[in-house]
């Protein structure tokens, strides 16, 4: 069970809904990947085209939570009001800070990101602050109340994987509430590295959207996420320097 | 009566009177929108009782696909 503030959740996979083909597409890759917490954004509506459909329309929300983010927010003080925004719609508690400082690198900003949560913590909001993979931010952030630490393991969208992860095991190891790696994952293989080092969940958005097969990578992406877990909670072997046999050493009937 | 709608000017006729009027007025009634009006959110439950005047500043906003 994944324990966010009042919420539970028994998927660890948290699903980005930007940059798919289709609604189609989009819809039966939300349903394979079990995800129960689907990311948002929250932009200006084009009031002349009403008929538009939205993909939030076609949701069951009684089966999904809803974690807006504040992409686009530059300033502690935007992301305060898209988080508000989001909130009005009577949908959603939660939300995830998101205030990029680097526009090529789209690396956050962790003066701003401590501002709008400490803030957003004092209103109320569940929040789940998308920070650099920094294990004394992460404990600020923490301590301030947050409610998960969504650490990325590389630049949003890259696909790069996780970079360091040594920083993110610190920063597992160090924090109470819950750990989301959120950014850069690339593949299967990277969801479930994250997970073995004992992430509480995995988000991601590209690695999906963006693949060839979309609803394929999402179940692979599911499956990853458990094997990972899995894995964690098993508890991996000791690294050895050399060779131990697995078959016995004794009783070959050989000379 | 005049308004500004997410940046742009727009000639409102005069029987939208009030919040929830205006979003029927553009068919956005049944959709989720969030209202701020002059850089006040406003709760979905006072959209029929808040009023607008000429000049207001109006956003509207919805939640999009994203990461």
């Amino acid at each position: 069970m994944l324990r966010i503030g009042p919420f539970e959740f028994s998927s660890r996979l948290l699903l980005g809904t930007g940059k798919y083909p289709n609604f189609d597409v989009q819809k039966k890759a939300v349903d394979v990947s079990e995800a129960e917490i689907l990311t948002f954004a929250v932009r200006r509506m084009n009031i002349f085209e009403a008929s538009q459909p939205n993909f939030l329309e076609n949701l069951d929300l009684k089966k999904y939570t809803l974690l807006p983010n504040t992409a686009g927010a530059k300033t502690a003080k935007e992301a305060v009001r898209i988080a508000k925004l989001a909130k009005a719609s009577g949908l959603c508690d939660m939300i995830k800070v998101e205030l990029i400082g680097c526009q090529k690198t789209l690396l956050p900003d962790p003066i701003e990101t401590i501002k709008a949560s400490e803030e957003l913590v004092k209103e109320g909001f569940i929040v789940l602050p998308y920070t650099s993979d920094d294990v004394v931010l992460a404990k600020h952030l923490e301590d301030l109340g947050c409610h998960a630490i969504m650490p990325g393991a590389s630049p949003i969208g890259s696909g790069q994987g996780i970079m360091n992860p040594l920083n993110l095991r610190f920063i597992i190891e160090q924090t109470t509430v819950p750990v989301i790696i959120d950014a850069g994952i690339g593949t299967p293989s990277d969801a479930a590295i994250a997970m073995e080092l004992g992430a509480d969940g995995v988000l991601l958005n590209t690695a999906v959207s963006g693949a060839k097969d979309p609803i394929k990578m999402a179940e692979a992406m599911k499956l990853a996420i458990k094997a990972g877990r899995l894995g964690f909670e098993a508890g991996r072997i000791a690294r050895k320097e050399y060779g131990q046999a697995s078959s016995p050493v004794e009783g070959m009937s050989i000379g | 009566m005049e308004i500004v709608i997410n940046g742009e000017k727009l000639e409102i006729p005069i029987d939208v009177a009030t919040v929830s009027e205006l979003l029927q007025h553009y068919g956005l009634n049944q959709k989720v929108v969030i209202v701020e009006l002059n850089n006040e959110i406003l709760e979905k439950g006072n959209h029929q009782e808040t009023l607008l005047s000429n000049g207001d500043r109006v956003e509207m906003v919805h939640f999009v696909g994203g990461g």
